[in-house]
């Protein structure tokens, strides 16, 4: 894992099918075993595969994770999100900085260690966190850190570091359905089976599962709509083709014999302060996997592609055992559960540092090896998906859930949340509380209740549902988290009396400049303009008419940006603008304009050239 | 001529706009000889759908209209106060991201940019300049490559790609940090296969890809845009409009 091996390009182009189409997992592949991407294996990489270097270096400057330049034996990148940064990120990273005798942000001089940051790698219950050589290492203190730096001076491999800095604990503080209930793997199944594809789509819609990715879309809505798409392959042309099932009921093979149809499970979990997918993926893998299984045989796909974030590389291992067993069991793969013509089997792609990978077209941009840019809709993927197949896809809770309701049936699963909102929803609780980690609620429970719950007496505001949710004051917290209230995704962000509400916004505007994809105008260059203003304040040189300024931008990406990144990427710094206007009040020098471009600082440059810092070489900055 | 039924025409700005099946709000407003302000599009290239400038409301939502396809019925709003002023500051996000130094750039009075920007009397660029530092690329022996002046259109991508066959250029990076990349290994323009007759030379609406010793061909003073308002240009390749 530490000493990165000369490349087997040939063997990993092999290992994927020689399918330009996977272009991301083989540049994976190739960052994990080089510890870079250098120029000339994408020329080789042209070659191999047939494509154009141009498309290949487009995607792999795309990617957060990969790059050109060695990062060293040791690649470490700190959370960086403003849960990281309460519990100490920057004193720590300057910590392990002096400990290695290196900057940020620079290959130090022995070309052993890299230092920098990344978006929320999801341990925002277990911050702060980081990543190294890809692998999460949460709960980051200063003796962690001392135990860090011997083991880089020692040049230990990773594969021979204490195993307990890798632990990660799910911390599942409140259990349900979800978390708590035991399943067996199969039982889904074999429900569904029984009771026939549209009865299985009838028993979604009386349960009424909403997308728990955040969106709250009807998943018994997108499963049929995909079913009745056309794909490649055509629909069968009689009942005379149709086998009847090993347990009764409805005839039992696939409307589509082709398998033109894909189940996507969207696992980027990328909205900083979310991961409950996290915990479900490691410790209820089969319930997810199982309701992608059940999707398979709603919609007649015979294949199912997981697409996990990068930033969970810790957990393919696992995953891909689970798979295996299933596998075993007649759960995956050729006829299952004996079933004639009900095959399908699911693949693993990994994400490479992308948050935009979560929206589900760039997501399946990405699953076919390109930048992550989100598509033209319509078409969506239940028409138009991976491969312009139709696809559904669908957060891993949502899989979840429809696993469940095939199991036990919808009444079990009304029987909690609201009738918007009906069943469980998992919550991942970080920031200022006692006890963050995960709480299954039933749908309708007010914010002051999980606050109790999670002991976050002094709590002054929540971030509900991350960067791009809401953020809401003291005065809200009997609102309800729900469809027709509160939406969520999972995050659940609290911050007590002594937070700067500026710099959570602040933090915030960081991460959508970071992460704008660039395709469109209005996000490409409104969120790195809300970016340099919120640093212009925090600089102590805003004024009332740079507030005014992002509050346009905010129009402008509401009205104009192309997708859901750029239109809630505004409303951190308008939503904590109206809740907690004295926090930007006092950062206010004059009370109209002030201009953003600093003579001085541009001159910097010259006196470097110049090699002048005298008083001359300074204008005065006042 | 195609006789157009009633029911495939839809209202745009209060005017009826007959369309084909398939075509997109675009393609029909062109062909009725109506302009919509735009940058990315081009009639004869895939729609991209990412400058923006296009968006006009569709019944009340807001959508680009080189992808959204005219349907039957729909009423259409494109010339109003509030589109015209997000265009605007969509355009003087394009001028400050990039540096755009119109009196001494070869295309000034032919570039779309800047023809736009008359259009929708944008008279500062409003927002704080990046300043960005982009390469110049002057290696190929008959065009610049001068980066500076790129507005990440992609119709030199599509142009190259679909049409020249050649896969020239494509966009590297990611967010404001995305770049135009040519295919070679050096990066340099005069190690890909362009040729100065390939359409993705000529389709570039800025100063950013140029044919070298054309510059001043036609003086300043009597380009393309020195005395029309782009709305009145048709586009090169645009169909003829079906009225009249
Ligand atoms: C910028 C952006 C990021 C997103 N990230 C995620 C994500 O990480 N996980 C997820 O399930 N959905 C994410 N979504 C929503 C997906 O586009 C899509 O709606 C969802 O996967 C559908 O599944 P569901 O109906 O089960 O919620 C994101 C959307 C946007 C606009
Ligand atoms: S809104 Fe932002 S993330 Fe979405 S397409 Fe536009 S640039 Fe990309
Ligand atoms: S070089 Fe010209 S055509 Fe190509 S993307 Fe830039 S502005 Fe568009
Ligand atoms: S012209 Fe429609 S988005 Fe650019």
């Amino acid at each position: 894992m530490t000493e990165h091996n000369v490349c087997d390009l040939p063997g990993i182009v092999a290992r994927w099918n020689n399918d330009p189409a996977n272009m991301v997992q083989i540049l994976r592949d190739v960052q994990e075993s080089c510890g870079t991407i250098p120029s000339d294996t994408l020329d080789q990489l042209a070659k191999l595969l047939g494509v154009p270097r141009v498309r290949i270096e487009a995607t792999a400057s795309f990617y957060h994770f990969f790059h050109a330049e060695s990062h060293g034996a040791y690649e470490i990148l700190f959370s960086d999100n403003i849960i990281d940064h309460m519990a100490g990120k920057e004193e720590l990273k300057r910590y392990l900085c002096e400990r290695l005798w290196l900057e940020p942000r620079k290959l130090s001089e022995d070309g052993l260690v890299y230092v920098d940051d990344t978006a929320d790698i999801g341990l925002a219950d277990q911050a702060p966190s980081m990543l190294v050589n890809g692998y999460a290492v949460p709960a980051l203190d200063h003796s962690r850190l001392d135990l860090i730096a011997e083991l880089i001076r020692n040049r230990k491999p990773l594969a021979d570091w204490p195993p307990m800095l890798f632990e990660i604990p799910d911390n599942i503080r409140q259990a349900g359905p979800l978390t708590g209930e035991a399943f067996t793997p199969g039982a889904a199944l074999l429900a569904t089976i029984a009771r026939g594809t549209d009865a299985t789509l009838a028993e979604l819609e009386a349960a009424n599962l909403r997308g728990r990715g955040g969106a709250g879309f009807k998943t018994a809505t997108k499963w049929a709509s995909c079913r009745k798409a056309e794909g490649e392959a055509q629909e069968h042309a009689g009942p005379s083709q149709v086998l009847p099932g090993p347990l009764g009921g409805e005839p039992s093979v696939a409307r589509f014999s082709g398998g033109a149809h894909y189940v996507v499970c969207n696992a980027d979990e990328g909205e900083p302060g979310t991961f409950k997918d996290r915990v479900l993926l490691n410790s209820h893998a089969d319930l997810v996997f199982e309701g992608m299984t059940v999707c398979a045989r709603v919609i007649g796909a015979k294949q199912g592609l997981v697409y996990l974030r990068g930033e969970y590389r810790n957990l393919l291992e696992k995953l891909k055992s689970v798979l295996a067993r299933r596998r075993e069991k007649g759960l995956l793969g050729k006829s299952i559960l004996g079933e004639q013509g009900f095959d399908f089997d699911i693949e693993i792609h990994l994400g490479a540092g992308a948050y935009i990978c979560g929206e589900e077209s760039a997501l399946i941009e990405s699953l076919e090896g390109k930048p992550g840019k989100p598509r033209n809709r319509p078409p969506f993927p239940d028409r138009c998906g991976y491969r312009n197949q139709p696809t559904v896809v669908n957060n891993v809770e949502t899989f979840a859930c429809a696993a469940r309701i095939a199991e036990r049936g919808s009444a079990v699963f009304t029987a909690l949340g609201t009738p918007q909102s009906t069943g469980s929803k998992l919550i991942s609780v970080s920031g200022d509380c006692q006890r963050p980690g995960i709480y299954e609620v039933p749908f309708g429970v007010t914010v002051r209740q999980i606050l109790i719950e999670c002991g976050a007496e002094d709590a002054h505001a929540v971030q509900v549902s991350g960067p791009s949710g809401t953020c809401i004051s003291f005065r809200e917290f009997d609102r309800i988290i729900a469809f027709e209230d509160l939406p969520t995704a999972g995050a659940f962000m609290v911050f007590s009396r002594e937070r700067d509400m500026f710099e959570v916004a602040r933090n915030f505007t960081h991460f959508f400049a970071h992460e704008s994809c660039g395709f469109c105008t209005p996000c490409r260059v409104g969120t790195s303009l809300l970016r340099n203003t919120m640093d212009k304040l925090a600089a102590g040189k805003g004024s009332a008419y740079d507030m005014n300024e992002m509050k346009n931008i905010m129009h402008i990406l509401l009205d104009m940006a192309h997708c859901g990144l750029g239109h809630t990427a505004a409303n951190p710094v308008v939503q904590t603008m109206e809740k907690f206007p004295d926090a930007y009040e006092k950062r206010l020098m004059k009370l109209d304009f002030e201009p953003a471009f600093d003579l001085d600082g541009a001159l910097s440059t010259a006196r470097l050239i110049t090699g002048r810092d005298d008083e001359w070489a300074h204008l005065a900055n006042d | 001529m195609v006789i157009l039924t009633m029911d495939k025409t839809f209202i745009l700005d209060g005017k009826t706009i007959p369309f084909e099946e398939g075509e997109t709000i675009m393609e029909a407003a062109s062909a009725a000889g109506v302009y919509i302000p735009h940058l990315c599009h081009h009639p004869e290239f895939k729609p991209h759908g990412s400058c923006k400038l296009c968006t006009v409301s569709i019944g009340g939502r807001l959508g680009a209209s080189c992808t959204n396809k005219a349907a039957a019925g729909m009423v259409v709003e494109s010339e109003t106060e509030a589109l015209n002023a997000d265009r605007r500051a969509l355009t003087q996000m394009l001028f400050v991201e990039g540096n755009h130094i119109c009196p001494s750039c070869e295309k000034s009075g032919n570039c779309q940019l800047q023809a736009v920007a008359y259009h929708l009397d944008m008279l500062t660029p409003h927002f704080t300049h990046f300043y960005p530092a982009r390469d110049i690329d002057a290696s190929h022996p008959d065009v610049l490559l001068e980066r500076n002046r790129c507005i990440l259109c992609e119709l030199c991508v599509r142009a190259s790609r679909d049409v020249d066959g050649k896969n020239v250029f494509g966009i590297g990076g990611r967010g404001i940090k995305s770049r135009l990349i040519v295919n070679s290994a050096s990066g340099r323009l005069a190690d890909t296969n362009l040729s100065v007759t390939d359409r993705a030379v000529e389709v570039c609406p800025t100063g950013a890809i140029l044919r070298k010793r054309h510059g001043f061909t036609v003086p300043i003073g009597r380009r393309l845009y020195d005395h029309h308002d782009i709305a009145e240009v048709p586009v090169a390749g645009m169909k003829e409009p079906r009225s009249s």
